[in-house]
């Protein structure tokens, strides 16, 4: 059983990167990766992952759908840089280049349970309309450094964005020891584990 | 509406809902229902609950109606129930059924509804009914029936039903049986339970028409107890037509009464308002109403008390709230004793609380407005850049003088004396009219007297009776003394009056008798007509209060003696008593009678006594007297007002009409000028222009002075200067000028005046009255006067503001303060100082001890603004408060937060303290969080200012490395900014647009050409690895690869048999013999074989984070090994970043070892069986390479010269001495051993390469003092450079140590090396060059990679970088390269790539015929064809004056030309086009060296000593130490030696020397030689020879140090380690 007054707290996220609507693009990919504060630490399943290329659906819907799971456990003693799941669609374009799609990125939810978000995707914008159509024409269109930049609010305001599509993940979260450390996050517990909910880092 | 509806449409849901069981319940809901509507009025519920209550269960139904129906008619219907008994069953059955019928249908939907409807709802509805009710009848019908609606409230209900019913038939049509239609449902609902507006006249009505039995019945649906069912039906029938017309028209007149409707005439309507209404009047309240009866008003004001100033209501204002608060309140509480409303003093806070919003707002232009500025010259910096704060501020003083105006000079003449004196009273009598202290006085007579009357008649008999006494008492005597004062002032007044008519008679008469005007004065006495009559009379009765108060103080008086006798009597009376009764009776009788009045006197309650007749007597005389100081002092009544005026409008009497005398003096006046001088701390400092005098001895400077000053001003004098004519100049006087308060700043200050006076004789041969010297207005020359000089200057001082408005003053702390302590309480303003007027607190409590009278109207202003600071609510906020409810969302109090170690780790993450940058998982419970986390923190922060010797054995180095870090943390703090800036080209990968012009890549048909390219090409051409950015890894994931490949010219062992040859050796022979002779595999005895030997078994050794790994051993000097050794990479606190990596400071150590076997087999009987060897690794040499180069190298490949000591016992390089003695002197240099080495990282770490330019970009935007232009030229031209070669390196502008951009060629300029070193050998000039290439090379080396974490190159001035004693290549070229320029040298600084060091400076020198290239790291130089110069490639020359690019195909020194005038090779930055601007240098003109202290060197070469020997002993723990003394003072011998010849030459003869001193030791052992930065290098240095690890039992150490101190405390370490073993 657990220790009674456990230092850190588990966060395990599972789910998947269910489909995308881009309406304008098929056959694209997707990464995926977690962006999490200095607290954090993984420890079990896939940090990132990379999934397949996935080909409209012949319906109404267009959707893009590729199912891939997601299966990663934090932990953590402060909530301070809860993860981010920081996602890139990628495709090909007309040249057959493989040029981003785009980029986004939510937090995995706080509470326990089942979510569904869907994320809005964008893509840096070039930044003159030569760069647009010589980036267009040579398949290497603007992209951030980094994906994980998308998680993260500095220097942003440098960068122009366009949208893009959606893209749509489910999340199913299981926190452990969130209560006993005092952070509650949920909906009332149904257990009612009445743990030391004192303020953290405040001496007694 | 819609709210409405929607509620019917829930109702019909309901009913529908409700309609299907609606059949079964039907019948109790009905009751149900009726039963739920009774309860509603409570005398029957209780009665009828009962009835039906029991009926229910047992009974039929009809039943249950007959029960529940009469009771539910009340009382009223008790008739009936006889005849319904009388009706046939089946009838009544009958007519129930029918009934039936008809209350289903109706009550359906009501039925259903009302289940639904719990009870208290219908009350809600009551109001909104009524009110539909009102308008759709009107409100008289309302009226009417509330009288009888309570009566027939039982009926009501059935009634609404009966409503509804009528509804439901008319709708019947409309909707499908069973579901109420929604106004149905909406009518029910709002109708059901009040009572029917028009059902008393419907009732009425019906009562009129069915006569007696309709009456009874009340109700429609309720059977009529006679009738019969014919009766019945038609009832029905005509009931359905009533209801249909009910229900169909509303205002049928069967049932409504229609009246006119009531109209209220304006008037009673008015009248009726009135009884209701209060209108305050405006107009003012008579006082007495306000007041209690027979009280006066009482104004505190004029009896002297303050009053605060009360807030402005317009006066209609009040009226109303005063006759609103009389009818409100009769009591007038709210009424003070002055009859108004009682007011505070203006609550109108009198600072805003919030900042004042900016004065004007600034346009845009405005603000996009440039500002020339001026260029700020370079300042050099000595020592602390980056530390010191701002040079100290000049402050400024603005001394502005106006003019000056004399009040006498000796050039006046009579009659400006006369106009001085004149304008002088003038002066006083505008100064006393201003301040009419005459009326205050009398003002305050006045009041005092009205507040004895009022005591004297008190209204309030309540009052304590002593203490009106005691007021009246204190009152009278404050009469008497204001009306002294008054008497005194109004005699001054009047007698000022008279002097200056009196002065301007004696004025007037002068100007007749000399008949000419010398001044323009002119006075003017206005008349003020009074009203004769009341001015009399006022006189007169002033002057009766004047005597009836004198009487009164006579009369006291006279108490007083009286009494005074009466005791005294009293005394004389008992010791007359006896004798003289009858006289004593007879006095005392005549003595009661004043008694009694005084009894009168002491209380003052009853009416004042009229003087008895010995006052009387006296009233005469006191009129007598105060009618004489009346007329003494006072205007006589009638008299006018006499109102002065002085004027400068008359005219002066032009020269030409004057007498001879006067024109003289007039042109002695046009002679005299007057300059002032101005005096700070007693210094002059300026002076004003000289003026002439003007003829009104006024003189107009105008000038302001602005002084620049640096601290706290200790005097400022004026002096006053007086020149005639040509002549000398004399000093009239001197003028002590106050220095300002701080708060007076330029623009705020008065013009003050400050009197002067000089004590010159001067006397005249003209009319001016001379000074100093007596002279009279008379003509017999009596009544003299003595007159000097004496003026006024008019000044102001302040302090002048800053452009951003801050005063330039300097810091407070500087003034004294001592003086100011005796003239404390006198005056606010200098005992506090002005400061001290913005200080509150200060300001009250002076207040406080100075018992400042509050009540003084004068002090008004002070004592309202101290009231409001002491209370703590003037507290002027200069801030604006966003979150002003901060402190209530504070869940734990701020010293608790601090007190939190978990709150402080976090924050400390957060600033990036570097500690705790990379702390992960903080824990989340402070207890987990151990103190000593903290305590290196903390340990730094308090080390800031303590400098710790511990460390730094010698105190100089330990400023240094102080002084390091700071600039250190300065840099990586501006680092830290500059790095949560971000460009778009951090962010966004984007291809640049392509370049048409670049013959590179860029075009745009090639890159076309590219994508037709063929994906799988048959050739393929090798492609770079693929770097990794260091953010996704962890520990283990890099290593470091190290591939030793071969050694070249490892010494090699020296046969020891050589020693033979020493004649020494011949006594120790048999010993040495024995000890030799075991070794099978050791060298042979015969010095003539040495090729045959196995010569040395090397190996390599390398050390990498505390990893060790060796090689195999290969045998001879030239080994080849080819092996590969891997080294796993930790990066600092498990921190991948870029900038972390760049930090590492850890280096790759690779030391090359001997491994000798030694037979330590004892016995040799059984050497046939056994082998028993000890293996002993002697170091040999060692190839230091710092992990920063390798990371920005990404790898190395090279060979590199193996790092020997420059004695290495027992070893020598054999193919020196057999091959190469005597050949060249260029291969001589490459004397050495070298190793060939491959370095690389794997995975490839991409560089940090962007984040050290990015920073330079930034530094280069936004700190830079050099010229705009040629910042432009720089971009420009290392933009061409890089894109020829995009690989070489252009350098044209650095950083400097204080982060400001510098052109490069300022850095180099000649500079002079210490005198000694050019005094070594001053015929040649090679020999000096490599003395100082020394001196250089043993400053140490601190790659500022490492220090500055990978941020820039700082290039610091040669004299920064001798104090710091630390640099890198850079530096060390620029000194190199400034020394050689000075000895008169070409030289050039050299920047290219290197081994192992990377991109490097080195420096070029041009000898007669050749090029050298240094390195001033080591020392070394090396010719330009010397195949192991470590310099590979050169990418630019940087000379005084220029910058020469190389754009030759190839930049191998080998194979370029460096001559820098072929255009064609060398791209110069400074050409024709742009000339050299001729940049003045950053470097000092010359540098200076102190001596190194000699003793301290020694001393520290003791500790070093001592401290390296308990080092040696500390790592080998399980041995014995030995130290051989004798070896020991023999190696101190031999060090000095070693320094002097710079380790060269002197092997052969050490080692004779030493054989021959320790003949009978194997010894193994070496001199080290470093740079003396810190012990720890030294240290480990040591250790890593490895001469401590060797387990022979009887082993001996020898150990010596030798510092050789170089000026500016470059110090030379010498080391020598040694291990001996005892020959057996």
């Amino acid at each position: 059983m657990a220790a009674a007054n456990p230092s850190v707290f588990l966060l395990m996220v599972n789910g998947q990167v269910e489909s995308a609507q881009f309406p304008e693009y098929d056959d694209l990919y997707c990464k995926y990766c977690f962006v999490y504060g200095q607290d954090w630490a993984p420890t079990a399943g896939l940090e990132e992952g990379i999934s397949q290329i996935t080909s409209k659906s012949q319906d109404m819907r267009r959707a893009l759908v590729w199912n891939f799971p997601i299966d990663v456990t934090f932990k953590s003693t402060n909530p301070y840089g809860w993860p981010q799941i920081v996602l890139s669609v990628y495709g090909p374009d007309v040249f057959g280049n493989d040029v981003v799609r785009g980029y986004g990125a939510v937090h995995v939810p706080f509470s326990p349970g089942r979510h569904k978000r869907t994320i809005p995707m964008f893509v840096p914008e070039s930044t003159s309309t030569l760069q647009k159509f010589t980036s267009w024409f040579m398949g290497r269109r603007p992209e951030y450094t980094d994906p994980k930049v998308v998680a993260q609010g500095e220097g942003r305001e440098v960068t122009r964005v366009r949208s893009q599509g959606f893209v749509t993940l489910l999340f199913n979260v299981v926190t452990k020891d969130m209560r006993k450390l005092g952070y509650d996050t949920g909906p009332a517990d149904t257990q009612g584990i009445a743990g030391p909910s004192l303020p953290q880092g405040i001496p007694r | 509406m819609n709210p409405r509806e929607e509620k019917v449409s829930i109702i019909t849901e309901e009913s529908t809902a409700n309609d299907e069981d609606a059949e079964v319940g039907r019948r109790e809901k009905s009751s149900k229902v009726q039963r739920q509507q009774r309860k509603k009025q409570p005398p029957r519920a209780d009665s009828e609950e009962m009835v039906t209550g029991k009926a229910q269960p047992g009974q039929e139904e009809p039943e249950m109606h007959l029960l529940s129906m009469p009771a539910r008619r009340g009382p009223r219907s008790l008739p009936p129930i006889p005849s319904m008994s009388r009706t046939g069953f089946a009838e009544f059955s009958m007519r129930e059924r029918l009934r039936e019928k008809l209350q289903a249908a109706r009550s359906k939907a009501e039925s259903a509804l009302l289940q639904e409807i719990p009870t208290p709802r219908p009350r809600r509805l009551r109001s909104p009914s009524e009110k539909e009710l009102e308008t759709e009848f009107g409100p008289e019908p309302c009226k009417e029936s509330q009288a009888t609606s309570h009566r027939n409230d039982s009926q009501s209900y059935s009634r609404v039903k009966f409503h509804d019913a009528v509804q439901k038939i008319k709708s019947k049509p409309q909707a499908p049986p069973g579901f109420p239609s929604a106004e149905e449902a909406y009518n029910f609902f709002t109708f059901s339970f009040d009572p029917e507006p028009e059902e008393p006249t419907v009732k009425a009505r019906a009562k009129n028409r069915d006569g007696t039995h309709q009456e009874e019945e009340g109700e429609e649906e309720s059977p009529a107890g006679g009738m019969n069912k014919m009766d019945e039906e038609e009832l029905l029938g005509s009931q359905d037509a009533k209801d249909f017309l009910l229900g169909l028209d509303p205002a049928p007149d069967e049932f409504v009464v229609v009246r006119p409707a009531e109209y209220e005439g304006t008037h009673t309507w008015l009248e009726k308002e009135k009884e209701l209404l209060f209108f305050p009047s405006r107009r003012a309240v008579p006082t007495w109403k306000k007041l209690p009866e027979n009280v006066q008003p009482r104004f505190l004001e004029d009896e002297g008390l303050y009053t605060g100033a009360r807030p402005e209501v317009a006066r209609a204002q009040q009226n109303v709230v005063e006759n609103r608060l009389l009818r409100q309140e009769p009591e007038r509480k709210w009424f003070g004793d002055d009859g108004r409303i009682l007011a505070l003093p203006s609550p109108i806070k009198p600072f805003s609380s919030r900042p004042r919003p900016l004065a004007q707002e600034p346009s845009a232009q405005a603000g996009l407005e440039t500002h020339y500025k001026k260029a700020v010259k370079y300042v050099h910096r000595t020592q602390h850049v980056v530390g010191s704060a701002d040079p100290p501020g000049s402050f400024q003083l603005d001394i502005d003088i106006s003019g000056l105006i004399f009040t006498h000079h000796p050039c006046f003449s009579r009659e400006h004396v006369l106009a001085a004196k004149l304008a002088q009273l003038y002066d006083q009598y505008l100064a006393r009219h201003q301040r009419s202290k005459a009326k205050f006085l009398t003002d305050k007579l006045q009041a005092l007297r009205n507040a004895v009357q009022t005591g004297l008649y008190p209204e309030k008999p309540h009052q304590s009776l002593d203490a009106t006494q005691k007021t009246i008492k204190e009152y009278k005597s404050e009469i008497r003394e204001t009306r002294k004062l008054r008497d005194a002032e109004q005699e001054k007044d009047r007698t000022l009056l008279k002097t200056i008519v009196k002065v301007w008679k004696e004025m007037k008469s002068l100007r007749e008798f000399q008949r000419f005007t010398n001044t323009p004065l002119k006075l003017v006495l206005r008349k003020e007509k009074v009203d004769q009559k009341a001015d009399e009379e006022a006189y007169e009765a002033e002057i009766q209060a004047e005597i009836s108060e004198l009487m009164e103080e006579h009369t006291e008086e006279y108490e007083q003696r009286l009494g005074e006798y009466r005791a005294s009597y009293q005394q004389w009376k008992a010791w007359k008593k006896a004798q003289q009764k009858a006289k004593k009776k007879k006095k005392k009788q005549a003595e009661e009678h004043p008694e009694g009045e005084a009894e009168e006197e002491l209380y003052p309650g009853e009416e004042p006594v009229k003087p008895i007749p010995p006052e009387l007597l006296d009233h005469a005389v006191l009129e007598q007297q105060a009618r004489e100081r009346a007329a003494h002092s006072r205007r006589r009544p009638g008299e006018p007002v006499l109102l002065p005026e002085l004027s400068l409008t008359g005219s002066v009497t032009p020269d030409d009409q004057c007498p001879r005398a006067e024109v003289l003096r007039r042109e002695d006046v046009k002679r005299r000028s007057v300059y002032l001088k101005v005096l700070f701390n007693s210094k002059e400092v300026s002076r004003t222009v000289s003026r002439q005098l003007g003829a009104d001895f006024c003189v107009h400077f105008g000038q302001i002075f602005n002084l620049q000053i640096f601290n706290w001003p200790e005097s400022l004098t004026l002096q006053v200067y007086e020149t005639v004519g040509h002549s000398s100049t004399t000093l009239l006087a001197e003028v002590f000028l106050p220095i300002p308060e701080t708060t007076t700043v330029t623009r705020r200050a008065p013009v003050e005046e400050v009197e002067f006076s000089s004590s010159q004789h001067v006397t005249l041969d003209h009319e001016g009255v001379g000074s100093g010297v007596p002279f009279s207005f008379e003509a017999d020359g009596s009544n003299q006067l003595i007159l000097m000089t004496s003026g006024r200057v008019s000044h102001s001082v302040a302090w002048a503001t800053g452009d951003n408005g801050t005063p330039l003053i300097p810091p407070p702390s500087q003034q004294s303060l001592g003086f100011r302590s005796a003239l404390k309480r006198a005056d606010a303003i200098s005992s506090i100082g002005t400061s001290g007027l913005t200080d509150m607190k200060k300001l009250a409590k002076w207040a406080a001890e100075s018992k400042l009278d509050p009540n003084d109207p004068n002090n008004a202003p002070l004592m309202q603004l101290i009231s409001i600071a002491t209370s703590g609510e003037s507290y002027v906020p200069d801030f604006f408060r966003l979150e002003q409810l901060q402190q209530e969302f504070n869940f734990v109090t701020s010293e608790e937060l601090n007190r939190s170690k978990r709150f402080r780790l976090l924050c400390l993450r957060s600033q990036e303290v570097p500690e705790f940058r990379n702390y992960k998982q903080i824990p989340a419970y402070d207890r987990e969080i151990l103190e000593k986390v903290f305590q290196d923190y903390e340990k730094r922060l308090r080390d800031k200012s303590v400098i710790e010797t511990k460390d730094h054995i010698d105190t100089h180095r330990a400023i240094v490395a102080k002084y390091l870090q700071q600039v250190r943390e300065s840099v990586v703090n501006r680092f830290l900014i500059a790095k949560h800036h971000f460009l778009l080209s951090d962010l966004v990968v984007e291809e640049e647009v392509p370049n048409m012009s670049s013959e590179g890549s860029g075009i745009l048909g090639l890159s076309l050409f590219k994508l037709a390219e063929q994906k799988r090409p048959l050739r393929p051409r090798r492609k770079g690895r693929k770097k990794v950015t260091a953010q996704n890894l962890s520990d283990g994931d890099i290593k470091l690869l190290v591939n030793i490949c071969r050694a070249y010219d490892i010494p090699v062992r020296k046969p020891p048999a050589s020693k033979s040859q020493q004649p020494a050796r011949s006594s120790r022979t048999f010993s040495d013999r024995h000890a030799a002779s075991p070794g099978a595999h050791s060298p042979p005895h015969s010095p003539d074989t040495p090729l045959s030997q196995v010569s040395v078994r090397p190996f390599v050794e390398v050390s990498f984070q505390r990893t060790i790994c060796h090689t195999t051993t290969a045998e001879g000097p030239n080994p080849s090994w080819n092996e590969e050794l891997e080294f796993p990479f930790r990066a600092p606190n498990g921190d991948y970043s870029t900038a972390s990596l760049q930090s590492v400071k850890d280096d790759v150590f690779i030391n090359i070892f001997d491994e000798v076997l030694h037979d330590i087999l004892e016995d040799d009987r059984e050497r046939g069986s056994g082998i028993h060897t000890r293996i002993e690794r002697h170091w040999l040499g060692c190839v230091k390479i710092p992990f920063s180069t390798i990371y920005s190298q990404a790898r190395i490949d090279g060979t590199f010269k193996i790092n020997t000591p420059p004695v290495l016992l027992g070893y020598s390089k054999e193919r020196n001495v057999l091959l190469e003695r005597g050949l060249d002197s260029v291969r001589s240099l490459s004397e050495g051993s070298y190793l060939t080495l491959f370095i690389t990282i794997e995975p490839q770490l991409v560089p940090g390469e962007s984040v050290r330019e990015k920073t330079s970009d930034l530094l280069k935007k936004f700190d830079s003092q050099e010229d705009e232009k040629l910042l432009q030229a720089t971009e420009k031209f290392q933009a061409e450079c890089a894109l020829k070669f995009p690989t070489r390196q252009c350098l044209t502008t650095v950083t400097d140590i204080s982060g400001k951009t510098v052109f490069v060629t300022r850095y180099l300029k000649p500079l002079n090396p210490p005198e000694e070193l050019l005094n070594v050998y001053p015929n040649n000039p090679q020999a000096t060059a490599e003395l100082v290439a020394r001196y250089v090379s043993l400053i140490p080396f601190l790659p500022d990679t490492v220090s500055f974490a990978g941020i820039c190159d700082l290039w610091s001035t040669s004299d920064q970088f001798l104090d710091l004693l630390a640099g890198d290549e850079e530096e060390h070229a620029v000194l190199l390269c400034d020394y050689f320029l000075f000895l008169g040298k070409k030289a050039w600084l050299v920047m290219g790539n290197a081994i192992p060091e990377g991109p490097t400076a080195y420096v070029l020198t041009w000898e007669q015929n050749h090029y050298l290239i240094w390195n001033p790291c080591s020392g070394h130089f090396y010719a330009q064809f010397d195949t192991f110069c470590p310099l590979k490639s050169v990418s630019c020359l940087i000379g005084p004056d220029n910058i020469w690019f190389n754009i030759q195909q190839y930049d191998s020194p080998l194979r370029i030309n460096f001559d820098v005038t072929k255009p064609k090779l060398w791209k110069s930055f400074f050409s024709r086009s742009l000339p050299y601007p001729g940049l003045s240098s950053v470097q000092p003109e010359e540098l200076i060296y102190q001596r190194t202290d000699k003793a301290a060197a020694a001393e520290l070469q003791d500790r070093i000593e001592k401290m390296l020997k308990e080092k040696i002993m500390d790592w080998r723990p399980r041995h014995l130490t030995r130290w051989n003394r004798h070896c020991t003072s023999t190696l101190r011998h031999f060090l000095p030696l070693l320094e002097r010849s710079q380790g060269e030459d002197v092997e052969d003869e050490h080692r004779a020397e030493l054989q021959k001193q320790l003949g009978d030791y194997r010894f193994s052992g070496f001199p080290l030689h470093m740079p003396y930065s810190e012990v720890k290098p030294l240290i480990e240095a040591v250790y890593s020879t490895g001469v401590h690890n060797t387990d022979v039992p009887n082993v001996e150490f020898a150990l010596a140090v030798y510092i050789h101190p170089y000026p500016k405390n470059v110090l030379s370490v010498w080391i020598y380690v040694a291990s001996l073993i005892r020959n057996r």
